[in-house]
């Protein structure tokens, strides 16, 4: 999909640690986002990866900057408006107990909304997971896990997605199987996405952008091919 | 006069006889938590200290005015409320909600017993009987505080998830609410459940030994753990409530974090 204007922007972003101040986690990280691209976040543990973007659904505050999305300041949105538009999937999949179905409804019954069975099974089956409706949510394996907190993610038909290294915490079977429902959902969904990510090759595979991060700050950002290339460390 | 010296004598080798067993049991327990065998001397300590100091006032009180018993309880719900903070580490404000809590719950539900004639109005029966429903509210409140921070430090994940999907803070932390006022409760509830089977309390074998049918001592004793109970449930059910925007901050991000 072609760029068009900015969605997702963000403008000297910095956060500092609570109890430390003056010791920044996060500072003046800029970048912006066109609908449907996907940004990879690149950069060593620590580098202030998953701070960005806790930031950008504002888990955490920033201590100064500003994101925008879709040319507003997301400071002036309600949290849970905010965070309903700007979706996010952690590490570890973290479900809730119950059924995979009462996972997938949880977003909408918070808005007082439902899914029909059939919208269900049809989000289900798009990753793989045909007939787990009924499945106890935390009998799953890791990649199943990792698969319905994306489709839980999506439910809300979120503007932005977060993706926090969802597949850095599985084997090497189920980071495939997340990675292939992830690519199938990003190309049919055209969702526009921050994916922090500790592979180079899963950042040149989706990404449009890279944003290389180190210490908290922009080490370097453009086009795959550019930032990695010039990245002498490993991603 | 040599009665009297002769029982206070024994009651003081008793209190460090049961002293002495509480420390040793907790020395062989120190493994499971260090960090309470050099809190139960001191502990041990302050309580006899303000046992004996409030028999001497009770004594004093016994032939004063009705109206007395009001500051004597609102005192102890305030020191209770002070032990509470000192419990509920890491929660904001803690003192304030332990306060509204327990005069909240405990307070009404002890006010409504007295109104209704349940608990005499003498203040022989009203300071006795609120102080151990204000004890027993602030063990129960201390249960509830520790068990939900517990809960939020262990399912922090689980609950910016639901942060993080749109939920408001008081829905992502229900699961804990729960699991917390279900844990500190279950205490009271096996007390009423008991009652008789496994205990005989105090204040049963007071009433018997003053005279009372034992019946008539059974049945109030029912009253005054079923009363305990309301104070109890009472009040971490108002905590429960003025909780939230405290493990919250006002943008709806989770401050109590491991």
């Amino acid at each position: 999909m072609p760029p068009n204007s900015s969605l997702l922007q963000c403008e000297n972003l910095s956060r500092e640690a609570p109890a430390r101040p003056g010791l920044f986690l996060l500072q003046d990280v800029s970048f912006s986002l066109a609908r449907g691209e996907v940004l990879a976040v690149v950069g060593p543990s620590g580098a202030g990866k998953s701070t960005l973007l806790r930031m950008l659904n504002r888990l955490d505050e920033p201590t100064s900057g500003v994101v925008r999305l879709d040319g507003q300041d997301t400071q002036s949105l309600a949290p849970r408006t905010l965070r309903r538009r700007i979706g996010m999937v952690m590490q570890r999949a973290y479900l809730f107990p119950g059924t995979v179905s009462s996972n997938l409804v949880f977003g909408p019954s918070q808005r007082g909304e439902t899914l029909a069975p059939e919208q269900i099974a049809s989000m289900l089956a798009s990753v793989g997971l045909e007939s787990y409706e009924g499945r106890d949510a935390l009998t799953l394996s890791g990649g199943e896990a990792q698969r319905v907190a994306i489709l839980r993610a999506l439910t809300n038909n979120p503007e932005v997605l977060l993706l926090d290294e969802p597949t850095s915490a599985l084997d090497a079977a189920a980071r495939d199987s997340v990675e292939h429902a992830l690519e199938f959902l990003i190309t049919t969904r055209h969702l526009t996405c921050v994916w922090v990510t500790h592979s180079e090759e899963q950042a040149r595979k989706v990404a449009h952008h890279v944003l290389a991060l180190e210490a908290g700050r922009v080490r370097s950002w453009g086009a795959p091919e550019q930032v990695l290339v010039n990245r002498g460390d490993s991603a | 006069m040599n009665h009297l010296f002769g029982s206070l004598q024994r009651g003081l080798i008793d209190c460090v006889i049961a002293g002495i067993l509480a420390l040793i049991i907790l020395l062989l327990a120190r493994r499971r938590a260090p960090g309470l065998l050099p809190e139960l001397p001191f502990a041990e300590l302050r309580g006899i200290v303000q046992i004996v100091a409030v028999g001497m006032i009770l004594a004093f009180l016994l032939h004063g005015p009705r109206w007395v018993a009001v500051p004597v309880l609102a005192g102890m719900i305030l020191a209770a409320a002070d032990i509470v903070r000192r419990r509920a580490q890491r929660i904001r404000q803690a003192m304030p909600l332990a306060l509204l809590s327990i005069l909240c719950g405990a307070g009404l539900v002890l006010t409504l017993m007295a109104v209704t004639g349940v608990i005499p109005m003498t203040i022989a029966i009203l300071v006795p009987v609120g102080s151990m429903v204000i004890a027993n509210t602030m063990n129960t409140l201390s249960l509830f505080l520790d068990r939900l921070r517990g809960e939020v430090i262990a399912h922090t994940g689980e609950i910016e998830s639901a942060l993080a999907l749109g939920a408001a803070p008081e829905s992502a932390l229900a699961p804990g609410l729960q699991a917390a006022f279900r844990a500190c409760l279950i205490p009271s509830i096996d007390n009423i459940r008991s009652l008789g089977i496994v205990w005989i309390p105090g204040i049963m074998a007071g009433m018997v030994l003053s005279g009372t049918s034992p019946v008539f001592a059974a049945l109030y004793q029912f009253v005054v753990l079923t009363t305990i109970f309301s104070a109890a449930a009472l009040t971490c059910l108002i905590a429960s409530r003025l909780v939230t925007r405290r493990v919250f901050s006002e943008h709806e991000q989770l401050l109590l974090r491991a």
